[in-house]
């Protein structure tokens, strides 16, 4: 059988170049620093644009095509991966797909809702063209015999996939540091972390390398990293999309999310990939609106367009801890709700603080459980052994990084004969309150608020000694995978650092299968915002 | 599918792990001839031989117990006939080319996720019920966590601490020839699980390979209470257990090709010890002739080493049976119980049953064996008899079949358990295979009940009625073979044969009495057989005597 194992870290090969994109030679990606000559118009889009409609309305238009499209993507990725390293796998198809496309829109056939729209896709998520690796070493060259549910419907509705993002190990991690391959920058600030585990999906929509990227939350890899890349990302509710494909982290807990760089886009996205799916018994059989369809431009609003709105800012999570820039910038977003026309209070959840552990002994006991397969006996990357406990132990000690061991040792210990009860157990107790003190607020209030995490976008490596520290950077975001709710960040502002500041996150949360309120809540507050830029300067700067 | 899938792993496409001596042993089943119990035999005959040696196998073992007792528990697994696996949509058959029936659910590759097929519910429910259990209308699935080759996922979807099914009992009637007697067996709990795929090792040893066919095949595993005492008890209780998961159609309970296996747990303790000795588990039994054995050899070298005064030397482990040398010899030492980290299974919902669902499987179940059993017995046939009958949920049909025709009961056993079960043991059929149908065969026992042909006639008929079908009123006509009841009619012939006979007549006259039997013989050769013997005796009788 003849190897189909590629070099997935070879980003774009300089034969795919097409000729009628740029007047530069082409070349491969170790020339990219010197290709200064790109103009920064080309590459810097307008924030407040959403591109998935506008793309739609071009290639419908005949205006664009989607080689042309697809080239403007390209070219910036060829640009600014370099620096950034957001994916570990691209595409090599993403051209030969939009030709495709192209003859189809000449045909007058129908193309579906993400026509011509470059996704990014977590390596977690299987492809059946691309490697998936979920950012492990032990899945080195592994390419999945099936496309991911989400990653299936994406395609269904057009979209062409711009490759595989890079990752912290199997989704554990806040940084991408912890990936089996590289570490990806932060668009705003390349000596910072992008946030993680879905850092690469971050990254890639922050720096428009696509127009907007799935990712995974189990505790929060969706929406911590878009607070520090400046995008807006998506938590649905548990059981919304299909966790068919996606490497199970924590099956309890793990949803695939949306990153965009609008709400409407990520909305777009949404209803495409959302839906029951006979493969996974956990999807939800709700039913899916079109979540674009019911948001209203902002000049067609009245100027209390959030009345009767209750706000619930969450007290806990501006507390101690955390940084003041980002108190601030959540108080700000607080009181430009409130001018919107919504009621905001402050709203307890007494288990706040207990969500934590609980949620790290869960992820871990889970994880411990669903890692057991990556033995090297079917797939990935075996380790020379000539006896059964060493072919295990080698390959597992080989193939998986520091931080999945500890995670799998801590949920090993958990789930032990006499441990089971203090700890596993003990733990589901309280996912169990932090389900009430949710419900009981999301009685009280529609929509809770609060920082998507403690801090903005740290130093790569300032917390790689540190696990608890990194841990704890997790307290906003575990409750709301513990409860099972959707959850929208939106940039919000900006604190100190980097070259020009570095972004804000601000969370909405809502009772399950409420997705359609936030996104229409954030999509006002998005339009609303008023003198904020959230393109980072990383598409200036070339 | 396979093939489509290797294309994504190509790199281990041909699985091989390296074969370490104590971990990887070599489990081959040893082939035996399937040694068929003789009430199971369908074959009258060889009956009392193997009785007789039986009650001396018995007679010897109990000699042996010499004040021990032997407690034994068993875990069965039953291989259900869903015509998909317990969690993704591939088929399985037994005897299918290796990693043939296999999808990236059930190789456990990465991003898949098990669906719960609905049939291995309504199995379990359905098995649950028949063993008298009482259902849990909400279950759950567990993780069972341990690293093996042949367990793609690192664990295997069971059930933990809440089965489908808990707290029933199997009756067992044990064979006549052991002593008879009812028995009930305690069943711990039923619950739903899959099986896992097979290691296949190389000729030369140094390797093994991995098929996963079975890999995700749903499971019942049944846990008895330890309520059996002896090897008979425990192949009894676990071929009732054959005869209801066949009778309710969940399983075809193939031992042989291990759709029904059975792990038997034997500890032995002095009598009137309150707790248990320590419990040896054996595997490797491929039928119930081998499970009697084996257990019966368990418990004589655990009594041997209990009166030697090494019972320290029993020790808990897993033994497998040799049925070549008809011994035990240990697998592997338990060192302290192994910890499989349970843990509720994220992917599954929990399983929430409704009273309608039940009620409706409760509905649908059939008449099982110790119903009929009791039904047989109410019939007035003997125990032998009915456990003949009841052995076989076919040969119940056609029994019960035969019965609604009209046929009287033990008329009907004794056909089917003679001459019917004699041609389906030499020819290898099933009873439903047979051309003579249950109500042809209420026919022929009613011409002879009332006469119509004799009972030697009858005989004759039947081999060609299972052969080639037909009816008994035609081939009682095409061949003439009806009784001749007509006195006159055997009158004539009666006169005939004296008139031709006079020497013997004279002779019979003059005291040789036992000559009846000459002219008789002679009207019965003169009618084809078809004179009624009762009338011929009468008139003959009048004849030879009217002279006097
Ligand atoms: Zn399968």
């Amino acid at each position: 059988m003849p190897s189909p194992i590629q070099n997935p870290r070879l980003l774009l090969t300089s034969t795919r170049i097409p000729l009628y994109l740029s007047s530069k030679t082409p070349c491969t990606h170790r020339c990219f620093a010197s290709l200064p000559s790109l103009s920064p118009q080309t590459l810097a889009p307008q924030s407040t644009t959403s591109s998935i409609p506008s793309i739609r309305e071009s290639l419908l238009s005949g205006r664009k095509k989607a080689v042309e499209i697809a080239a403007e993507y390209l070219d910036r990725i060829r640009l600014t991966e370099p620096q950034l390293k957001s994916f570990i796998h691209l595409s090599d198809s993403v051209l030969k797909d939009a030709l495709e496309l192209d003859r189809k829109v000449e045909n007058g056939e129908d193309v579906g809702p993400l026509a011509g729209v470059l996704v990014g896709v977590k390596d977690n998520l299987c492809t059946v063209d691309m490697p998936s690796t979920g950012g492990s070493r032990i899945l080195d060259g592994y390419r999945p015999a099936f496309d991911a549910t989400a990653v299936r419907k994406l395609r269904e509705a057009g979209a062409i996939i711009a490759g595989k993002t890079n990752m912290d190990e199997f989704g554990m991690g806040s940084t991408t540091e912890g990936s089996g391959f590289h570490v990806t920058k932060n668009p705003w600030d390349t000596s910072r972390v992008p946030g993680g585990s879905s850092g690469g999906s971050a990254a890639a929509v922050s720096a428009r390398q696509c127009v907007a990227s799935l990712g995974s939350d189990t505790g929060g890899s969706v929406r911590q990293p878009a607070s520090f890349c400046g995008v807006v990302g998506l938590k649905p509710t548990y059981g919304r999309v299909s966790r068919f494909g996606l490497m199970a982290y924590a099956s309890s807990l793990d949803v695939v999310g949306v990153f965009g760089s609008s709400v409407i886009d990520t909305a777009i996205v949404l209803s495409a990939i959302a839906g029951h799916d006979r493969l996974d018994a956990t999807s939800s059989s709700h039913e899916v609106p079109d979540y674009s369809s019911e948001m209203i431009a902002l000049d067609q609003l009245n100027s209390k367009p959030l009345k009767g709105l209750k706000i619930g800012v969450i007290k806990e999570t501006l507390g101690d801890g955390i940084e003041a820039g980002v108190v601030s910038s959540i108080k700000a977003a607080s009181s430009h709700l409130e001018q919107l026309g919504s009621i905001v209070g402050e709203v307890s959840l007494s288990s706040f603080d207990l969500g934590l552990p609980a949620y790290y002994i869960l992820a871990s006991s889970e994880a411990s459980s669903n890692l057991a397969r990556y033995d090297s006996v079917r797939y990935g990357q075996q380790a020379d052994a000539d006896d059964l406990s060493l072919l295990y132990g080698d390959s597992r000690a080989k193939g998986l990084g520091h931080e999945v061991k500890m995670r799998i040792l801590m949920g090993t210990y958990a789930l032990s004969a006499g441990y089971y009860d203090a700890y596993y157990k003990r733990a589901q107790q309280v996912r169990t309150l932090v389900q009430k003190s949710f419900k009981d607020a999301l009685d009280q209030y529609d929509i809770l608020i609060s920082p998507a995490a403690p801090s903005a976008a740290y130093k790569i490596g300032e917390k790689t000694n540190d696990p608890l520290a990194m841990y704890a950077g997790d307290i906003m975001t575990v409750n709301v995978n513990l409860a099972g709710l959707p959850s929208l960040v939106v940039p919000c502002g900006f604190v100190e650092g980097g070259a020009s500041g570095l972004p804000v996150g601000l969370q909405m949360i809502s009772s399950s299968f409420s997705e359609g309120k936030l996104l229409r809540v954030g999509h006002i507050f998005e339009q609303s915002l008023q003198g904020y830029n959230f393109v980072p300067p990383v598409l200036s700067e070339n | 599918m396979a093939l489509f899938i290797f294309r994504g792993f190509c790199a281990n496409a041909i699985i091989l792990i390296p074969k370490n001596g104590a971990f990887l042993h070599k489990i081959r089943p040893k082939r035996s001839q399937f040694e068929v119990q003789a009430r199971r035999s369908g074959s009258t005959e060889a009956r009392p031989a193997q009785k007789s040696s039986q009650m001396a196998t018995r007679e010897r073992q109990q000699q042996q117990l010499q004040g021990f007792e032997a407690i034994i528990g068993i875990e069965t697994h039953v291989q259900l006939q869903t015509s998909t696996k317990a969690f993704c949509r591939c088929p399985y058959s037994y005897g299918s080319d290796p990693n043939t029936t296999i999808c990236p659910v059930c190789m456990g590759l990465p991003g898949t996720l098990p669906v719960l097929n609905s049939r291995v519910v309504e199995f379990a429910v359905k098995l649950g019920l028949a063993l008298n259990c009482e259902i849990s209308m909400k279950s759950k699935f567990d993780r069972k966590q341990y690293f093996y080759p042949d367990l793609p996922k690192g664990y295997q979807i069971s059930q933990f601490d809440i089965p489908i099914a808990k707290g029933g009992f199997l009756d067992v009637d044990l064979p006549v020839e052991f002593g008879g007697g009812h028995k009930k067996f305690g069943i711990t709990r039923v619950h739903m699980e899959e099986d896992a795929g097979k290691l296949v090792h190389s000729d030369t040893g140094s390797f093994s390979q991995v098929d996963l066919n079975r890999a995700g095949v749903p499971l019942l595993e049944i846990v008895s209470e330890p309520d059996m005492r002896n090897g008979i008890e425990a192949a009894e209780y676990a071929s009732e257990l054959q005869r209801v998961v066949r009778y309710v159609g969940v399983s075809n309970g193939n031992m042989q090709e291990g759709s029904l296996r059975c792990d038997v747990n034997v500890s032995v303790r002095p009598g009137g010890q309150q707790e248990f000795g320590t419990k040896v588990e054996i595997k490797n039994m491929n039928s119930f002739s081998a499970m009697n054995k084996a257990i019966d050899y368990e418990i004589n070298r655990q009594i041997l080493l209990h009166k030697q005064g090494q019972a320290n030397q029993i020790v808990q482990e897993t033994r497998l049976w040799d049925d070549a040398t008809q011994k035990t010899f240990t697998m592997r030492k338990k060192e302290g119980l192994a910890d499989y980290r349970y843990f509720p299974e994220p992917d599954l919902p929990e399983v929430v049953l409704t009273d309608e669902y039940v009620d409706q499987i409760r509905k649908s179940l059939p008449e099982l064996p110790e119903a009929k059993r009791r039904r047989y017995e109410n019939m007035g046939l003997t125990m032998q008899d009915v456990l003949f009958l009841a052995n076989d949920d076919d040969v119940c049909d056609y029994f019960d079949s035969c019965i609604q025709n009209g046929a009287e009961a033990k008329l009907a056993a004794n056909w089917i358990m003679g001459d019917i079960a004699a041609y389906l043991k030499n020819e290898k059929v099933s009873i439903k295979e047979i051309k003579l149908t249950p109500k042809e065969l209420a026919e022929l026992i009613s011409s002879i009940k009332n006469g119509t042909i004799s009972g030697k006639i009858g005989k004759e008929i039947l081999n060609e009625l299972i052969c080639k079908g037909g009816t008994v009123q035609g081939l009682i006509l095409e061949k003439d073979l009806v009784q001749i009841v007509d006195p006159a009619a055997i009158e004539a012939l009666v006169d005939g044969v004296i008139a031709e006979n006079p020497k013997q007549l004279e002779q019979y006259r003059s005291g040789r009495t036992k000559l009846q039997g000459f002219f008789a013989g002679q009207v019965m050769k003169k009618s084809k057989g078809k004179a009624n013997p009762v009338l011929l005796t009468k008139i003959l009788q009048e004849k030879l005597n009217a002279g006097n």
